[in-house]
């Protein structure tokens, strides 16, 4: 296959710009084997995050052709060669260094999120009976590699930066997974409403829409919490019901 | 002025895969400090690639199973070169701690009766797995992950250790750097616990990341403690072949576990040609006897794609060799045939192998539940490591250095059984924060030399010296990831493994000349650098203890001596560093087995 140029961006927390590299490219190669052939043999000290390689760890995230994606799942066939091919860090973190960025505040907002307290075992050696159709929501939500490449798109995290006041698609599917686990007994729907600011969330859907997982994200986790949170909060029954019962 | 930043804990946990995760959260709950070191971010170490599942003897899905049998099978897949001790503790605590990651937010796939459902693997003789899917790692970490971060440990991402520091005999701490301005730190300990993981990257064709580059065997050896059974890396029967750049990424054994037949070029069913003596009377007679075994009759024996690694990877090999292979010189896995025999077809394909129809979809460009998977043997995991006590998991010779998980040695033997490495992440996770908590109680704190620091200082920024001298490292490895694919792989000789010897003595001067530009903040060409060093020593002790196991044994395939003998089996191989700076070799005589631990094996056989 032809020489292809590459556009990367290199620079830091101060300054940066794209560089172009031009370098072959073989057959069944993806956007990440490119990065690693230029660091090997034109730019070793071009930073990048990759493990795994297959798709599993979510460490690879950038944009490609202005597309957030999995480095290491994106195939060069599928990508337009004749133009030069860039490849940039996610905009919605700062830059640490050229593709890394630092994606500490996703760990501290996780860190905030009420932990899984489960019921007291079903069965005498501490175990649960649980029915696989009872599992199937939560594990889809489990499935989630933490590449944040959802929230790198979601407009209320990339353009109006509310990193204050709202978690990101992640942790509202995060959520939902606790919230939606059979065996789960912790309260989260004040902090959905209040910290995590679910309310922001306009069902654009861009995040599902680049979920490597294949997360339906807005239709399987954040609608039926918005749901829960408007029939917790809103809805004039529960209120009043609440008023008379207060939860322990 | 100091030039590093210092942190002080009671326990130092280095690794943040499942067993540093569960060392962690050990030593924690015993109301130790711990600091919590890794060189990627939280929850992206190998152990989130792991797929097929985690070995219990829960007995959810055959009732027959117990620890024994699990103790049988771990045994005999590890060619009783293994721990016994270790091993029945691995049998009997699995369950408890795979019942633990439940109490923790772990969601298993179930059984009808809403228990964890439990599959078949390799060497395993009842259904044993607890799984989730094929991506049963990612639950592990999240779960351990997710629990971890409420327990007060202190976290590291993106810090990497080069050294571990003593005082006099005992351990102190570690030095290592931040990846991202290249800062130095150093964390002072009363114990410290390795759990960083295996060597893969010295191989060529390789499951591994580019985290697995032997750290935790070569701080280890440095610091003075023994590695033992280093000659046994195992290579999966089946990584992936075609797309060249994606060669050595896992097919999981649950292809096989779900019914996958092996097939060479003229679409023969080869594993059943040959039978080794060891399970003549586990395996089925004919392919619908295998079938059976797979969809859970439990009257019939395990198709011969299931039996142990060592022997399916030699098979393939086998017919690659004799030009009966698949047009990118490996073999064919084919998962497709069984759509006609289960509800659902295609789809129950896709739901039981979700991870593995991906990736050969996006990377492949091969649909699974039609066609089939070229596949071929890949480095996959080192059985051997640091020598540890079976009860504590501490270094005999380093007082207060413990190892867990991969990067320790004892439980797996000669060769691995797959779905048992996740369960004794959790297993010795658990045990070895155990003790390194009791160890750090008992023992005041510990004092860190200057020198040691000063020197270890030195070392690591050398190459930005060298920056327009020194050749670059990239080369140097990938020189080395040659020379042990091709001269110490699957099948060895002593001619091969003695040139091995003489090409790692050259690899070593240029390593011990390499330059690197750049600075010091997130420049992977430098990290190379310094990774050089342990890939170096874990190659060396690999060749070497290969050169001392004049047999074929397990992972372990020697062309000049293809079968086992008896004398080999009765010791472990050990290196360390020796007074004057060179690799030593011994034998240690394997640690006894009990008469019930015999009576076991003999009821089992
Ligand atoms: C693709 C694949 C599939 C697998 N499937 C299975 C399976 O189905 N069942 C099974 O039982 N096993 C499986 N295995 C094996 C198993 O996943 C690994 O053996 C296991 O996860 C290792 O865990 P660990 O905790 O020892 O180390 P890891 O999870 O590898 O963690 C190592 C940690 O150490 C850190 N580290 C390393 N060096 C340093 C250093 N110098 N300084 C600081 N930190 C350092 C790393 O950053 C990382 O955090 C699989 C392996 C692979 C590659
Ligand atoms: S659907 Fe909500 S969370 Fe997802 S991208 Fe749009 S606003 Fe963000
Ligand atoms: S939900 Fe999907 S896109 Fe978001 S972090 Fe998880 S895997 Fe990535
Ligand atoms: S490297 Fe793991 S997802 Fe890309």
């Amino acid at each position: 296959m032809p020489a292809t140029t590459f556009r990367i961006w290199r620079g830091d927390r101060n300054a940066g710009a794209f560089k172009d590299y031009t370098t072959d490219v073989t057959d069944g190669m993806v956007v990440l084997d490119v990065i690693h052939q230029i660091q090997a043999e034109q730019a070793p000290d071009l930073a990048c995050r990759w493990n795994c390689k297959a798709g599993k760890c979510g460490s690879c995230s950038a944009e490609v052709n202005g597309m957030p994606k999995l480095m290491c799942m994106t195939r060069m066939d599928t990508l337009d060669m004749s133009a030069p091919v860039t490849v940039e860090p996610m905009k919605a973190f700062p830059l640490i260094r050229d593709l890394a960025t630092d994606v500490s505040w996703n760990y501290a907002v996780k860190k905030r999120i009420r932990p899984f307290r489960p019921r007291t075992p079903d069965a005498p050696d501490g175990s649960w009976r649980m029915k696989q159709a009872d599992v199937d929501r939560v594990q889809e939500f489990r499935k989630c590699i933490e590449c944040f490449l959802c929230q790198d798109v979601c407009h209320v995290l990339r353009d109006h930066h509310k990193h204050g006041e709202f978690v990101g698609p992640r942790f509202l599917v995060y959520t939902a997974a606790l919230e939606m686990h059979p065996l789960d007994t912790e309260d989260r729907l004040a902090d959905l409403k209040d910290e995590q600011g679910i309310g922001y969330c306009n069902i654009t859907k861009c995040c599902t829409k680049v979920c490597p997982e294949h997360i339906t994200i807005t239709d399987n986790a954040i609608i039926p919490l918005k749901e829960r949170v408007v029939d917790e909060y809103y809805d004039p029954l529960t209120r009043l019901f609440r008023i008379f019962k207060p939860r322990p | 002025m100091a030039s590093y930043q210092v942190h002080e804990h009671d326990v130092l946990v280095i690794g943040a895969g499942g067993a540093g995760l569960r060392a962690a959260i050990e030593a924690s709950a015993m109301g130790c400090s711990v600091g919590l070191v890794c060189k990627s971010l939280l929850g992206k170490a190998h152990t989130v690639m792991a797929e097929g599942g985690m070995a219990a003897a829960m007995a959810n899905v055959d009732d027959r199973d117990s620890w024994r049998v699990h103790f049988a099978d771990t045994m005999r897949g590890g060619q009783y070169l293994n721990n016994p001790v270790m091993a029945e503790l691995h049998a009997k605590e699995a369950p408890a701690r795979v019942r633990e990651l439940e109490a923790w937010g772990a969601v298993f796939d179930r059984t009808a009766d809403g228990r964890i459902l439990q599959r078949n693997f390799g060497g395993h003789r009842y259904p044993r797995l607890a799984h989730v899917g094929d991506r049963t790692g990612l639950e592990m970490i999240r779960t351990l992950q997710d629990h971890g971060v409420h327990q007060g440990i202190d976290v590291f991402m993106e810090m990497t250790v080069t050294r571990l520091l003593k005082d006099g005999g005992r351990i102190a701490g570690a030095f290592g750097y931040d990846r991202e301005l290249g800062r130095f730190r150093v964390w002072k300990a009363r114990a410290v616990v390795l759990a960083t993981g295996g060597i893969g990257r010295a191989y060529r064709i390789t499951s591994n990341s580019w985290e697995y580059t032997g750290d935790g065997q070569a701080l280890a050896y440095e610091a003075g403690a023994e590695l033992m059974d280093m000659e046994f890396v195992q290579f999966h029967p089946t990584g992936m072949v075609w797309p060249p750049s994606v060669r050595g990424i896992l097919v999981t054994e649950g292809v096989r576990g779900e019914g996958g037949r092996l097939l060479n070029r003229d679409g023969k069913r080869f594993m059943f040609d040959d039978i080794p003596d060891l399970y003549k009377n586990q395996v089925a007679k004919d392919p619908e006897e295998g079938w059976r075994y797979v969809t859970g009759d439990k009257g019939a024996n395990r198709p011969p794609e299931l039996l142990t690694r060592d022997h399916v990877a030699r098979c393939i090999n086998r017919e690659v060799k004799a030009g009966r292979g698949s047009p990118h010189g490996g073999v064919f896995l084919d998962i497709a045939w069984i759509k006609d025999r289960v509800p659902g077809g295609a789809e129950h394909i896709k739901k039981k192998l979700p991870g593995m129809y991906h990736q050969f979809k996006q990377l492949a460009n091969v649909d699974i539940t039609s066609e089939p998977m070229e596949v071929g043997p890949t480095t996959h995991y080192c059985m051997g490591g640091v020598r540890v006590d079976g009860r504590t998991q501490m270094s005999g010779l380093v007082p207060g250095l413990f190892a867990a998980g991969e990067v320790g040695a004892g439980l797996h033997g000669a060769n691995r059984l797959g779905g048992n490495s996740l369960s004794d992440l959790i297993v010795f996770g658990k045990i070895a924060g155990e003790h390194a908590a009791r160890f750090a109680k008992s023992n005041g704190a510990a004092a860190v030399n200057d020198a040691e620091v000063a020197e270890e200082e030195r070392r690591v920024l050398a190459p930005f010296e060298r920056a327009d001298s020194g050749e670059g490292p990239y080369k140097i490895q990938q020189d080395l990831q040659a020379t042990m694919q091709d001269l110490v792989g699957i099948v060895r000789t002593e001619n091969e493994m003695a040139k091995a010897m003489d090409v790692l003595t050259q690899l070593r001067r240029r390593a011990g000349a390499v330059g690197v530009a750049g600075n010091r903040e997130y420049n992977p060409g430098w990290h190379t650098c310094v990774d050089l060093r342990n890939l170096l020593i874990c190659s060396e002790a690999v060749a070497r203890s290969a050169l001392a196991r004049p047999e074929s044994r397990g992972a372990q395939f020697r062309d000049d001596y293809p079968s086992k003998s008896a004398e080999c089996g009765t010791y472990n191989v050990v290196v360390r560093k020796g007074p004057d700076g060179s690799m030593q070799v011994s034998k240690a005589p394997v640690v006894p087995m009990s008469e019930e631990h015999r009576a076991i094996i003999e009821e089992n056989k």
